[in-house]
C-alpha cells in the first residue's frame, strides 16, 4: 500500500510537469491555432537557464522559479514577433514545420555551448529529504512538485475563468472570428498568450531541473509525450490538457512500477485508445473532418 | 477556433494545391489527343521526357560525381522522401513518424540478412512487408484525425515503436543496434564487397519504387487522393470511401520508406535505433519540404541537397548539424514555401504566361 501512495506521488510530480507544458501548448492553440513543436526545447531552455543562474550567478532555485519563466516569456515574445507571426494566416501545419526547425536550432545551440552531458543541479534546502505522511515516507520534492503544479494549474484557471483578460483569451480561444465581430483586438493577445505558454513550458523546466537530467536532449522524448497529452485530452481543452498531463504521469509512474519493460508504451497505448474510441479527446469538442 | 480546425483539413495552401492541379491536369481533364495537337502540350510532354533523361543519367552518374555510399544514402532517402510526399503532397496528410516504417524495415532487412543469408533484395522485401504490416493499425488510428492532429499522432505511434525496439533489445541489439548486416547477392563478389558496384545492384530496387509512386499518382487511384487532398467533404460526397483511401496510401507509403529503408541497412552493414528516432521523421519532412511538396521531382533534389550537406558537415569536423538543418527549415517554411523545385517551376509558369 505504501509502495502504491508513493508511486502515485512520483506520478503526480511527473504529470505536474507534463500538465503545466500541455497547458501552455493548450492555450497556444487555442488563441494562436500553433501546436508549438519547440515546447519541448523550451522546457529544455528552463531547465537549463535554471543550472546556469544557479552555477554561474549563484541565484538560488526559488529565484529561479520566478525569473526564469519571465525570461521564457521574452523568448516567446521574440519567436512570436520574428518568426510565428508571418505564419499565422497559413495552415498551422507551416508553424508546425517552423517550430520544429526552431528546435533543432535550440538543442544544437544548448548542445554545442553546454555539451551533451548533463548539468548539474542540487535539490534546494528543506526539499532532500521526506516528509511522512500517515507512516509513509513520500521524497519532500515530489510531494512540493505535485501541490505547486496544481497551485499554478488552478491560479491559471481562476485567471482564466473569473477575470476580464482570462474571459477575453476564452472568448478567442473558442472562436477567434467572432470574438473579434464582438470587437475583442484578437491580434493584441497573440504574443502576450504566446510568451506565457512558452513561460510555462520554462517553469516546467525549471520544476524539472533538480529531478531529471539537464542535457540538451531532454525536451525531445518530453514533447512528443506532450503531443500524446493533448491528444488525449483534447487539444482545444484547457482542462483537458491539465487533466491528461496527470493521467499520462499516472501511467508512466505505475507503468514504471509495475511494467518496467513497457511503460513508456503504455502512454501511447492509452492515445491509441482514447484516438479509437474518442477521437476528439477525452475532453475534446467534436470537429469536423 | 472551429474555423481554424476546419481550415486544417486541406493542408496546403490554395494557391499550390492549384499549382499542383495545373502540373497534372492535362493526364485526365484534358483529352489527350487535344493536348498533343496544341504546341503547348507537344512542348510540355517534351520537357518531361527531357527531365526523366536528365533523372536517368544523373542517377547513374551519381556514384561517379560522389562517394558511392554516399549516392545510396542520396537514392534512399529520395525514395523515403517521396514515400512522404505521397500523403503530404498529394493526399494532405503530413506524417510526422514515417521513420517508424523506415526504421522497423532497416531492422527487419537486417535480421533477415543476417538470419538467412538471402540475397539483399529479398531481405528488403521481408522488411519492406513488416513495414507495410505495422502501418495498418497506425494508418487506421491516424487518419481518424486530420491536418495537425494527423501530425501529433503519426509522431506519438513512431515514438511507440522507437520505444519497443529499444526495449526488444534481444532481438534488435539495443542502443548497438543491429551490426554486421551481410549484402549477399548470389555470389557475385563485387557487389557483396564494392559499394560503387552494389550502388548500381541496388538503385533498381529505388527506382523500381520511384516509378511505383509515380504509377499511383498519376492512376485513377491517384486522383482520388488529390481531390481527397482538396475537399474531402466533396470526395465523401462523390461515394469515395476517405478513410478507406488514406489508409491505402499510408500503407503504401509506408512501404516505400521500408523500401528505401531497407536498402538504407543493407548498404551501411548496420542500423541503429537513431533511424528510428523522430529526429529522422522531422529530416525526411525538411528534406521533402526543401525539395517541393505535390512534385515528386523534390524529393531527390532535397535529398541530394541535404545529404551532401551533412556529409560535408560532418567530414568538415562541423558539429552543429541541427543548428544547419533548423535553419533551412525556418527559412524554407517562412519564404519559400513551395520548395526548390515548386518555386523553380513557378518561375517557369510566370515567364511561360508572360510569353
Amino acid at each position: 500500500m505504501s509502495a502504491f501512495v508513493q508511486y502515485t506521488v512520483q506520478g503526480l510530480a511527473a504529470g505536474g510537469f507534463y500538465a503545466l507544458a500541455a497547458l501552455g501548448l493548450a492555450v497556444i492553440f487555442g488563441v494562436l491555432g500553433v501546436v508549438n513543436f519547440s515546447h519541448g526545447a523550451c522546457y529544455m531552455l528552463g531547465a537549463v537557464a535554471a543550472a546556469v543562474l544557479l552555477d554561474v550567478l549563484h541565484v538560488h532555485f526559488w529565484v529561479a522559479l520566478a525569473i526564469v519563466p519571465v525570461l521564457l516569456f521574452l523568448v516567446g515574445v521574440l519567436m512570436e514577433r520574428l518568426l510565428i507571426r508571418w505564419l499565422l494566416r497559413l495552415d498551422p501545419l507551416y508553424n508546425f514545420l517552423l517550430t520544429f526547425g526552431l528546435s533543432l536550432i535550440l538543442v544544437d545551440v544548448v548542445k554545442r555551448r553546454y555539451g551533451v552531458s548533463g548539468l548539474p543541479y542540487e535539490r534546494p534546502a528543506g526539499m532532500t529529504g521526506q516528509v511522512h505522511l500517515g507512516g509513509i515516507g513520500l521524497p519532500t520534492y515530489s510531494v512540493f512538485v505535485c501541490l505547486f503544479s496544481l497551485l499554478i494549474c488552478g491560479v491559471v484557471w481562476v485567471l482564466l475563468t473569473k477575470t476580464r483578460v482570462g474571459m477575453i483569451v476564452r472568448a478567442c480561444t473558442e472562436d477567434a472570428d467572432r470574438s473579434r465581430a464582438l470587437g475583442i483586438n484578437v491580434g493584441r493577445w497573440v504574443t502576450p498568450v504566446f510568451g506565457f505558454g512558452i513561460a510555462l513550458a520554462g517553469l516546467a523546466g525549471v520544476m524539472a531541473a533538480p529531478f531529471r537530467a539537464i542535457t540538451a536532449d531532454m525536451g525531445g522524448n518530453f514533447v512528443i509525450i506532450l503531443f500524446a497529452v493533448v491528444v488525449i485530452g483534447g487539444l482545444g481543452s484547457i482542462l483537458g490538457a491539465v487533466a491528461a498531463g496527470f493521467l499520462v504521469g499516472l501511467v508512466e509512474a505505475y507503468g514504471q512500477a509495475y511494467a518496467p519493460t513497457f511503460a513508456q508504451v503504455a502512454i501511447f497505448v492509452l492515445m491509441a485508445g482514447v484516438v479509437l474510441f474518442r477521437p476528439a479527446g477525452l475532453f475534446g469538442r467534436d470537429e469536423t473532418a | 477556433m472551429t474555423q481554424q480546425i476546419k481550415g486544417s483539413s486541406g493542408i496546403i495552401e490554395p494557391d499550390l494545391a492549384r499549382r499542383v492541379n495545373l502540373d497534372t491536369a492535362e493526364h485526365d481533364v484534358i483529352n489527350p489527343d487535344l493536348t498533343r495537337s496544341t504546341g503547348k502540350g507537344r512542348r510540355r510532354s517534351q520537357m518531361r521526357w527531357i527531365m526523366l533523361a536528365v533523372g536517368m543519367v544523373a542517377t547513374l552518374a551519381l556514384p561517379w560525381l560522389v562517394y558511392p555510399p554516399v549516392a545510396m544514402d542520396i537514392a534512399a532517402w529520395a525514395l523515403f522522401a517521396i514515400s512522404v510526399d505521397l500523403l503530404l503532397g498529394y493526399t494532405g496528410l503530413l506524417s510526422f513518424g514515417h521513420a517508424a516504417f523506415w526504421g522497423s524495415s532497416s531492422y527487419v532487412t537486417g535480421l533477415i540478412a543476417i538470419n538467412w543469408g538471402v540475397p539483399f533484395p529479398l531481405a528488403i522485401l521481408g522488411g519492406m512487408l513488416f513495414a507495410m504490416a505495422i502501418a495498418v493499425p497506425i494508418g487506421y488510428l491516424s487518419v481518424r484525425r486530420t491536418g495537425i492532429y494527423f501530425a501529433m499522432v503519426t509522431l506519438a505511434f513512431a515514438q511507440m515503436v522507437y520505444f519497443v525496439a529499444n526495449q526488444l533489445s534481444g532481438l534488435t541489439g539495443g542502443e548497438n543496434g543491429l551490426q554486421a548486416i551481410p549484402r549477399s547477392f548470389f555470389g557475385i563478389e563485387s557487389v557483396e564487397t564494392d559499394s560503387f558496384t552494389f550502388y548500381y545492384a541496388a538503385i533498381g530496387l529505388i527506382l523500381l519504387g520511384t516509378w511505383a509512386a509515380w504509377r499511383i499518382v498519376h492512376s485513377p487511384f491517384g486522383r482520388v487522393l488529390v481531390a481527397i487532398r482538396d475537399n474531402p467533404a466533396r470526395a465523401r460526397a462523390l461515394g469515395y470511401d476517405v478513410d478507406r483511401y488514406k489508409i491505402i496510401v499510408f500503407v503504401l507509403s509506408a512501404g516505400l520508406a521500408g523500401l528505401a529503408g531497407g536498402v538504407f541497412a543493407i548498404s551501411h552493414g548496420f542500423t541503429s535505433l537513431q533511424e528510428l528516432e523522430w529526429t529522422t521523421s522531422g529530416k525526411v519532412v525538411l528534406i521533402t519540404v526543401l525539395g517541393g511538396i505535390g512534385t515528386l521531382w523534390g524529393g531527390p533534389l532535397g535529398a541530394a541537397i541535404v545529404v551532401t550537406l551533412e556529409d560535408w558537415l560532418t567530414s568538415s569536423g562541423f558539429e552543429g548539424t541541427g543548428i544547419i538543418l533548423g535553419s533551412i527549415f525556418v527559412l524554407i517554411v517562412l519564404l519559400f514555401r513551395h520548395g526548390i523545385w515548386g518555386t523553380t517551376q513557378d518561375l517557369f509558369q510566370r515567364r511561360r504566361k508572360a510569353d
